[in-house]
């Protein structure tokens, strides 16, 4: 009981303080906060949304379990952000460029953008393994430089075309795309919306059934314990890095390769730091970040139908801002609150031990 | 155990400086005039010392700076500040709202404090209930990032009838040294090597100032003058080295953590409130900062933790940025021309130095960097704008030994 109280009072608290926030806010600028939640219920019925909080979820499932592995050992991953462009783009070409079977092709594709992401996730774990050089600075400048990157690669007279008003990769060929389900006019779920959760389940068996799992959440609850016991930092480091950054690189397969099939302009950004707070949220365990990320793409998709009741639909964004803080100032109070209980609680046995 | 063998504990006496900090300065300030007038002669471009590329250099440093300058004071008292960007966000939102009102002094004061608000809720995150920085940081981006949008819509969008842009927003004035601009100007105008470079630079330095600039040259200094000068900035600093030592001899580490995390977002703010009143800019616009926030950060990395330094870094990267602003990656293929010259520079160093090894690295970078310049055209421009990215990436791997954080940088702190 005691356990599940500090596991999930936090998360809840956190949502409720959120989404009163919110409402206060949106009293203030005088809109109806029941009324606006109101309409983002009952949007989860109409068109595609639906289909859409789904295919969303997926992708951010991904892209939190990447930031999660980084964050099991202490190392922040910033670069999710980066690691998922750069994929994307090297991916997209590769995938434009090649022939093969069916199937085979999609195959290729995958594994061509979990190679880019772990290549670019390499140089900071490099850096850090080799020169100390802090993750969180190496991978933020990699972000910038996987932004210029990308849109070098898309340029007209490098692998880009121009189609319209918006340039993108030259289209991959039918055998490159993964089949979705279809709901008819409710949309289609992304085929690989599934290897998000095949990724969950690997992620957890690796957590909780390998040795290198137990390291990693070894490295992370102590690192001098770990170092004592036998476990090498630095490879512990470059593996967790070039894991984590492989695992973004897949961030954007089952869009590319479900329905848009190039990367263009249009390209979603700011999925990696979403990861990070969906990561936060969900605890790093598997089934808490599948539900954040649930509730992430239920306030993206839903929040779209603010418009219709004359509620900026950036309100969202606000109460996802805020979910992140709130939910870890929650487990830093719930902690120091379990804490001050156990301390109590051992001084009260050694009290009636020392009486007796 | 022979105490004699024990292992010392007492640190090894430092080295005495031998130039002081400003000569060093100096020093590299004369060495990057030397450099890009040698570059500018060799390479047949003018523009590389010319007085619009440093005004617009100037004009685009500013935010840099500010951001960095922010950094800074929040990671001398220990916490770091990724959530600069944020803060300035709520900056150039804040100057907007009052910009277009009032005029561009009231511009200044709320986006400091809409910054420093920004702070604030770090400060509170952090220090009060131990959150892990990074995470309040990336916290207060997004939160930054959704409530400028939300409240432009809100309040830009029956104005501008754009949800992504403010109404635009009055500029200040500018001031010229009107005899010496002219002088300097037909000296430029002369082109003789060397002289006209500098006059050039120094005429970009003098004319067309806006008081915003002097400001930020005033908080430099300023910020320098306190936290090294005062006994407040001495004790700030010791909440970023060693706050259990701190709090021992009676300082309330609390309490200057959250002076120095409200002071960083104040001046975030402030640089986001340079970008609103550049005078290139009608106003607020979403996406401006366009992660300058980060850039500042690299900017005090780069200028290892030190006011001095930080500026150098803002001016490097501000001028990186105005140069392709203005005359296009042609122009800017010459600071890679002036980039191996650096380079043989630092070569012939280590060579009397007989480092071989690093000798050799050098070497091997600079022919790496001239056959780029001799094979290329011009530098895509996609890739110039993240040169100051992959600058800080190259210092960071090459001198991250030299550099040195505060020692409790990042650390949580908690009383008692």
């Amino acid at each position: 009981m005691g356990m599940l109280r500090g596991k999930l009072l936090p998360p809840v608290l956190a949502i409720l303080f959120s989404a009163l926030l919110c409402g206060i806010a949106l009293v203030v600028s005088g809109a109806n906060p029941l009324r606006a939640f109101g309409v983002m219920l009952s949007q989860i019925g109409q068109g595609t949304t639906a289909v859409d909080i789904v295919n969303s979820t997926g992708t951010y499932y991904i892209a939190a379990l990447a930031v999660a592995i980084g964050f099991q050992m202490n190392l922040f991953n910033i670069g999710v952000e980066g690691q998922y462009r750069v994929a994307a783009v090297v991916a997209a070409v590769v995938g434009g460029s090649i022939v093969l079977p069916p199937g085979l092709h999609a195959l290729v594709i995958i594994l061509t953008a979990a190679v880019a992401g772990a290549l670019w996730a390499a140089v900071p774990a490099i850096l850090k393994v080799t020169r100390g050089v802090n993750e969180v600075i190496s991978t933020i400048m990699m972000n910038g430089l996987a932004l210029g990157l990308a849109a070098y690669l898309i340029g007209s007279d490098v692998f880009g075309e121009l189609r319209g008003n918006n340039i993108r990769t030259p289209e991959i060929p039918h055998s490159g795309w993964v089949p979705g389900i279809s709901f008819g006019s409710s949309g289609t779920v992304f085929g690989l919306v599934f290897l998000a959760a095949l990724l969950g389940i690997g992620y957890w068996v690796m957590m909780n059934r390998t040795r290198f799992g137990f390291e990693l959440r070894a490295s992370g609850e102590s690192s001098t314990a770990a170092a004592a016991g036998g476990v090498n930092a630095k490879k512990m480091v470059l593996i967790a890095m070039l894991l984590s950054g492989g695992i973004a690189g897949l961030v954007s397969m089952p869009e590319i390769l479900g329905r848009d099939h190039t990367y263009n302009l249009n390209f979603p950004a700011g999925i990696g730091f979403s990861g990070i707070a969906i990561a936060l949220l969900g605890r790093n365990h598997p089934g808490g970040i599948a539900f954040a990320a649930l509730l992430w793409a239920f306030l993206d998709k839903s929040g779209l139908a603010l418009d219709n009741v004359q509620v900026p639909r950036e309100i969202v964004t606000i109460m996802q801002g805020a979910i992140v803080l709130s939910v870890v100032v929650a487990y830093e109070v719930v902690r120091r609150f379990e804490l001050a209980a156990q301390q109590r609680q051992v001084g009260r046995q050694l009290g009636t031990v020392d009486a007796a | 155990m022979n105490p004699s063998e024990a292992p010392s504990t007492v640190p090894p006496p430092r080295k005495a400086r031998r130039i002081p900090g400003w000569a060093i300065g100096a020093l590299g300030v004369a060495g990057a005039v030397v450099l890009l007038s040698t570059t500018s002669y060799l390479t047949g471009v003018p523009q590389l010392t010319s007085t619009g590329t440093i005004q617009t250099a100037v004009r685009l440093a500013l935010p840099i700076l500010l951001a960095a300058l922010g950094g800074l004071w929040a990671e001398r008292a220990g916490v770091v500040n990724i959530g600069l960007e944020g803060m300035m966000i709520m900056g150039t939102w804040g100057a907007a709202w009052a910009g277009y009102q009032w005029g561009p002094w009231a511009a200044l004061v709320s986006a400091a404090v809409f910054g420093a608000l920004g702070g604030l809720l770090h400060a509170i995150a952090t220090v009060t209930f131990g959150v892990n920085h990074i995470v309040s940081g990336v916290a207060i981006n997004l939160l930054g990032a959704g409530l400028t949008k939300y409240l432009s819509t809100l309040i830009f969008f029956p104005l501008s009838s754009n949800p992504r842009e403010s109404p635009s927003v009055p500029k200040f004035d500018t001031y010229s040294a009107s005899g010496l601009s002219d002088w300097l100007g037909s000296l430029e105008a002369q082109q003789r090597v060397g002289l006209s470079d500098v006059a050039g630079i120094l005429r970009g330095l003098v004319t067309g100032v806006s008081p915003l600039t002097m400001l930020a040259i005033v908080l430099v200094v300023g910020s320098y003058l306190v936290l090294w000068r005062t006994r407040f900035g001495l004790r700030l600093r010791s909440c970023g080295e060693n706050p259990v030592a701190a709090e021992s001899l009676g300082v309330n580490v609390y309490r200057y953590k959250y002076a120095a995390v409200i002071a960083s977002g104040a001046l975030a703010g402030i640089g986001g409130a340079a970008l609103v009143l550049n005078p290139g800019q009608p106003g607020y616009l979403e996406g401006q900062t366009n992660g300058r926030g980060f850039i500042g950060l690299a900017a005090m990395i780069f200028g290892n933790w030190r006011p001095g330094g930080l500026l150098g870094g803002a001016a490097l990267f501000g001028y990186a940025d105005g140069l392709q602003l203005r005359s296009g990656g042609k122009t800017f293929l010459a600071l890679v021309y002036g980039a191996v010259l650096l380079l043989v520079v630092i070569v012939i160093w280590q060579l009397v130095r007989r480092r071989w090894f690093a000798a050799a690295f050098g070497i091997l970078a600079a022919g790496l960097l001239y056959a780029v310049y001799y094979s290329v055209d011009e530098v895509p421009s996609e890739l110039t704008t993240y040169a100051p990215h992959l600058v800080t990436l190259i210092v960071l791997a090459v001198a991250s030994q030299r550099l040195r954080m505060p020692a409790a940088d990042g650390v949580v702190y908690r009383r008692g």
